[in-house]
């Protein structure tokens, strides 16, 4: 009994730890790949800082959303597709959309689709500050939020459960929502951007706010989906996480037509 | 060696001096059985229904059928501390705490998904072949509630743990019962013990699974092989192959080998499947409540045609007199799998009573020697599949980016649309190949030769066909349709019974009218004679033609080792 | 086959006969490599004990694997990911000692059983006219002894009494479980109930939920009753969405000002078959069911716009209470959940 409580709590050890780095991998991984210009040092909160943020909004978003971020109305008459407006958006919806690559959109379709990034950390950082003083809005998480160490994976399982697994499927892996649209799956998803993605809601995401849903829930479900992302399949191949369709597909392809094989071979003649 | 057969001499004495087997034994081990791979397609079904119940035995042991709630301890760290019931906690116990456990669960699952597999493409086999003929009619009816019961262990089986999805399922089939007129209300509460979701219906459903139905099944099972045994196999036309006759190889040595050894390949190819691909990771799916659901909540692909059906029917409901008729439910999830399962049952007794077609029938068709069938059967075949896409259309827009909607509207005309055009495609291809064969028959294979003969005409050189696949071709039956009666007779009377008559010579039309005859013995001879000719006359430009080798630059050399 | 259909084999020599010409037509027994050359065969030999060996091998593997790798144990393989190293271990090890047995016994038997095909002659099925006279007369016989169509009393009392003996096994299912009553119509919702977070309880007010946000809830005594019951029933049917968008955007309701600020509160459990519906837009205020894909129009009275379902989703009129929580303003005007025969209009 001794042995194995040990055994657990080293496993949850593990979880957290490989958790954890592989947060760590994933930022490096995002930023190395996003640095196509040199980093412009700017210190955070600067005014070099909203400059640098305003004439990247001027240079990559205004074109859709306005040129004080007021939104520019789809038209029709010209094809034109606009956006919507940014007052009020918040650091963190710029975060989240631009550290997803989710915007600049490309070619609008049915939904945004999660993309490389196009901006480095710092840049990204600078156009939401700037965004921000458009007008109030939900704000980045702070390193204590997002800090994972007491987070009861179990209850964030409960939580998990009742308000995402509807549209993000019961491992995350994502599902179909109408019209084309979906739910991404969330195995690419940052604790921040997790984070980021409840309090604003981004398209057509409902918007789990803080005072519903608290830090300390959003810290445990934070952990049950990193945990998620770490857990390995025992069975053998996961096939995917998506349930009994793709064990079906497996049957009727590899096994049943393995069986025919084999029946095949009994048959054929020797020669 | 000898010692072996002194032993099974003096065992075999021990039985005889008792149950008087000399002479059973002696009439049945070398009882012949023909071989083709498609014969084997339900030896996959009893085989994995063998091992279905050795693990289902298994899990027994550790499954406990509770639905007390209870907070999980076991090893499995993100359920911990999390309410759920003894049935899915101990299924977790299963997966995670019991050696050996997780494998056998995989094992149990597996050869489920493969048993009702194997049933279904055996079905298809027996179907397309014509084998459900007389005298096997109630053969086809008994594998018809085979494969009823297996659906429903499975059903019952998916639905034991109480993680989510089994729980979803229970849910949507609970609200199938609650739709059906005058009593559904009262059935749900009598099945489930009360409300929706209660706490006796683990307990109940896990007899069912455990007893009923494999009872059942053992039952059904054991007449099936009975008739086999007893009617002999059919068998494919061949060279020797006739209707009053078996050919193939004894009980004893070889099917003892080769289908013992079939065992043992389909336990040994599911338990390997079973230590390698994942199946039902209940664990991640979570425990069930009722206020919970998760995308992509789908059902083993076996039940995926209903839950197919249930998505395309457009939302009708009635309310009459204060009385509630859910079409929207009743349709797709009642009358369709009815009608579905009676048309089968029932399906050689139409196709006998189309075509007046009364004989024993023990050697096989070829599907394109039953061209309407064939069809029948493809139709089939068509709206099954798309009742299926209807079932994963979720995972389909998910994965192809397309719109569920859009999917949805497609398959609600679809499955309407697409099985006549895949009737009438199948029937023309059925067609093509009977002409084929005819052409076969008449002007032997074409060999791809062309010769120019001395007169400077261009031929083509056929070879005849072999005596085998002559024997194979010659076989096709020859089918005319009733001819269609009288309705008056030739005192201006009308004939009693006339209008089923006629309904019958149409429906014997339908069956045979376009069937391409097979060639006359006149026809034959001529043919015959013709490519004999042929041969001949080819013979000496064949000769001249194999002294030609082609060299490396495209010209023609004479082959000096011919040539000598 | 026609020629063939119906032979009367009536005898034993026309039976040898008719096996005799089978036979002359069938094509003549190649002989295998294993059975010219016995190398050949002393290698097919061979391969057939190697693979009952390795059989045997994986079986002692096995016992090996299940002794030595604790049940927890995970092991990275490539392809696979990571896996249970006690799972794949047994699972390959038993897979292949059964695998091995058939594939051998097959090999074997192809290889080097003796193998020629042969003849069986298939009989009438039916029994000859004088056979099934016989039986006739038989069955007759003791009809007439035991009186059954002469003794019509008899006779009719037995199929009465056969005919309802079955009656008392419908009969003992009869407690199976209560009839249900109006407790379909019935939810733990009524005038005052206080609305509270799914799973962790908390009250709401109109300020948390953020506009275009959504959360499960239920009523705050569900926790209470459900231990109470020692069931979900009360779950089952008490689940509701809070989801919140602008006042102006909200076309139709299905009471005046059901809502609290643009607050709404509708059942989670589909019309159609019963799945809770939570797949909220929160642009289009559509709420799609993942199991049959039914959509309703939360922002237009939870109405249905595409799908199986037929009735609209049932909205639960809310307000604040004094301390400003979301309460029920009165329970369900109409019953949640799928439909049922007796349920009508209302």
């Amino acid at each position: 009994m001794k042995k194995r409580s040990r055994r657990r709590s080293f496993a949850a050890g593990i979880l957290m730890g490989s958790a954890l780095i592989l947060v760590g991998t994933g930022y490096a991984v995002v930023s190395a790949e996003t640095t196509p210009s040199p980093e412009p040092a700017v210190a955070a909160g600067s005014l070099e800082q909203l400059q640098l943020g305003r004439q990247l909004f001027l240079e990559g978003c205004s074109s859709c959303h306005g040129l004080q971020g007021e939104g520019i109305a789809a038209d029709n008459a010209t094809g034109g597709n606009g956006g919507p407006s940014l007052i009020g958006a918040g650091e963190a919806s710029v975060d989240f959309q631009v550290s997803t690559g989710r915007m600049p959109l490309a070619v609008p379709e049915a939904q945004a689709p999660r993309k490389d990034v196009q901006y480095s950390q710092a840049e990204i950082a600078a156009m939401a500050a700037y965004v921000a003083t458009l007008g109030p809005g939900p704000a980045n998480p702070t390193e204590e939020q997002l800090n994972l160490e007491n987070a009861n994976i179990a209850e964030g399982g409960e939580i998990f459960r009742t308000n995402c697994t509807q549209c993000h499927n019961f491992a995350g892996s994502g599902g179909a929502l109408t019209n084309g649209q979906y739910a991404p799956s969330l195995m690419n998803a940052t604790p921040e951007q997790i984070w980021q993605a409840m309090i604003t809601g981004p398209q057509q995401m409902p918007v789990f706010s803080n005072e519903t849903i608290t830090d300390e829930d959003k810290q445990n479900l934070i952990a049950y989906v990193e945990a998620l992302k770490v857990e390995p399949n025992p069975g053998g191949l996961g096939l995917g996480r998506i349930g009994p369709v793709a064990e079906g597909l497996f049957l009727w392809t590899a096994g049943l037509l393995s069986l025919i094989a084999f029946a095949v071979w009994i048959g054929a003649k020797v020669r | 060696m000898s010692a072996t057969v002194k032993t099974a001499g003096k065992t075999a004495g021990w039985v005889d001096d008792r149950f008087t087997s000399s002479n059973f034994l002696k009439r049945n081990i070398g009882k012949v059985f023909p071989e083709h791979w498609s014969f084997m397609l339900g030896e996959i079904a009893l085989y994995s229904f063998i091992v279905v119940m050795l693990s289902g035995v298994y899990l027994t042991l550790f499954f406990k059928p509770s639905m007390i709630e209870l907070a999980y301890n076991g090893s499995y760290v993100p359920l911990k501390g999390v309410k759920m019931t003894e049935a899915y906690a101990s299924t977790l116990n299963i997966s995670f705490d019991i050696r050996g456990g997780l494998l056998m669960r995989q094992i149990h699952h597996w050869s489920a998904l493969f048993f009702v597999a194997a049933i279904s493409v055996h079905l298809l086999r027996v179907f397309f072949t014509g084998a459900f003929r007389k005298p096997r009619e109630l053969n086809w009816v008994i594998g018809v509630g085979l494969l009823t019961m297996a659906l429903l262990a499975g059903f019952a089986g998916y639905s034991l743990p109480d993680d989510l999805l089994s729980g979803t399922g229970l849910r949507i089939a609970q609200g199938i019962v609650l739709s059906l007129p005058l009593v559904g209300t009262y059935l749900s509460f009598f099945i489930f013990g009360g409300e929706f979701p209660g706490t006796d219906f683990i307990s109940r459903l896990y007899a069912v699974h455990i007893l009923v139905v494999p009872g059942l099944i053992l039952a059904l099972l054991t007449a099936h092989l009975m008739m086999v045994w007893y009617q002999k196999h059919t068998q494919f036309p061949g060279l020797g192959r006739t209707n009053d006759n078996v050919v193939g190889y004894p009980l004893l040595p070889i099917y003892m080998a080769k289908a013992g050894g079939f065992f043992f390949v389909v336990f040994g190819v599911i338990t390997l499947i079973s230590g390698l691909v994942t199946i039902n990771p209940i664990w991640l799916y979570g425990p069930y409540t009722p206020d919970q659901v998760t995308a992509g909540s789908q059902p083993d692909w076996y039940i995926g045609w209903l839950e197919g059906s249930l998505r395309m029917m457009p939302n009708v409901e009635w309310v009459i007199f204060g009385y509630t008729l859910s079409w929207n439910i009743l349709v797709p999830a009642v009358i369709l799998p009815g009608l579905v399962f009676t048309v089968m049952a029932i399906y050689p007794w139409i196709e006998q009573w189309a075509t007046g077609d009364k004989r024993e029938h023990h050697l096989l068709d070829r599907p394109r020697n039953a061209p309407v069938r064939t069809s029948l059967g493809a139709m089939a075949v068509s709206f099954y599949v798309l009742l299926w896409i209807g079932g994963g259309n979720d995972l389909i827009a998910s994965f192809f980016d397309m719109s569920i909607n859009t999917i949805t509207w497609f398959l609600r005309f679809a499955i309407f649309l697409v099985p006549p055009l895949v009737f009438v495609a199948t029937k023309r291809i059925c067609l093509g190949l009977q002409r084929r064969d005819r052409d076969k028959l008449l002007h032997g294979m074409e060999t791809g030769n062309i010769l120019r003969l001395p007169h400077g005409e261009f031929i083509e050189v056929h070879a005849p066909i072999s005596d085998e696949e002559k024997a194979v071709l010659m076989a096709k039956p020859e089918r005319t349709p009733l001819t269609m009666p009288e309705e008056i007779d030739e005192n201006g009377v009308a004939m009693p019974g006339a209008r089923g008559a006629r309904l019958r010579a149409k429906l014997s039309n339908f069956y045979y009218a376009d069937n391409i005859p097979l060639p006359t013995r006149e026809e034959l001879e001529a043919a015959e004679a013709h490519l004999r000719h042929e041969v001949e006359q080819a013979a000496p430009a064949m000769e001249e033609d194999r002294r030609l080798i082609p060299a490396h630059d495209g010209s023609v050399l004479h082959d000096p080792a011919i040539d000598k | 086959m026609t020629t063939h259909e119906n032979l009367p084999a009536t005898t034993e020599s026309a039976e040898a006969a008719a096996i005799e010409k089978a036979a002359a037509a069938l094509p003549a027994h190649r002989p295998r490599r294993t059975d010219v050359d016995p190398k050949a065969a002393r290698r097919a030999e061979r391969q057939v004990a190697a693979m009952f060996l390795g059989s045997a091998l994986m079986t002692v593997l096995f016992v090996v694997a299940f002794v030595a790798i604790p049940v927890d144990e995970t092991v990275y393989i490539w392809g696979f990911g990571t896996v249970n190293a006690s799972n794949i271990a047994l699972g390959v090890t038993f897979g292949l000692a059964i695998l091995l047995i058939g594939t051998g016994a097959i090999h074997w038997s192809k290889k080097l059983m003796n193998e020629k095909e042969e003849i069986q002659l298939r009989h009438p099925l039916a029994s000859s006219d004088e056979e099934r006279e016989a039986a006739v007369e038989a069955f007759q016989t003791y009809q007439a002894d035991s009186g059954f169509t002469q003794r019509p009393i008899i006779r009719r009392s037995l199929l009465t009494a056969m005919v309802l003996f079955p009656i008392p096994m419908v009969v003992l299912l009869r407690d199976l479980g209560p009839l249900p009553g109006e407790v379909l119509r019935e939810t733990l919702w009524e005038p005052g109930s206080r609305i509270v977070i799914d799973p962790t309880g908390r009250p709401v007010r109109p300020s948390d939920l953020a506009l275009g946000g959504l959360i499960s809830a239920m009523p705050a005594d569900l926790p209470e009753v459900q231990e109470e019951e020692g069931n979900l029933n009360a779950r089952a049917k008490a689940a509701i969405i809070l989801v919140r968008m602008e006042p102006q955007e909200i076309v139709s309701q299905q009471g005046d000002n059901w809502d609290y600020g643009g607050i709404l509160a509708f059942s989670k459990i589909c019309t159609h078959v019963g799945c809770p519906i939570a797949l909220y837009e929160q642009r289009t205020h559509h709420l799609l069911c993942p199991c049959h894909q039914s959509t309703f129009d939360l922002a237009d009275s939870g109405n249905v716009v595409f799908g199986p379902a037929a009735r609209r989703l049932p909205q639960l009129p809310i307000t604040i209470d004094p301390e400003g929580f979301l309460v029920a303003v009165d329970g369900f005007a109409e019953p949640v959940g799928p439909s049922f025969w007796e349920r009508g209009d209302a």
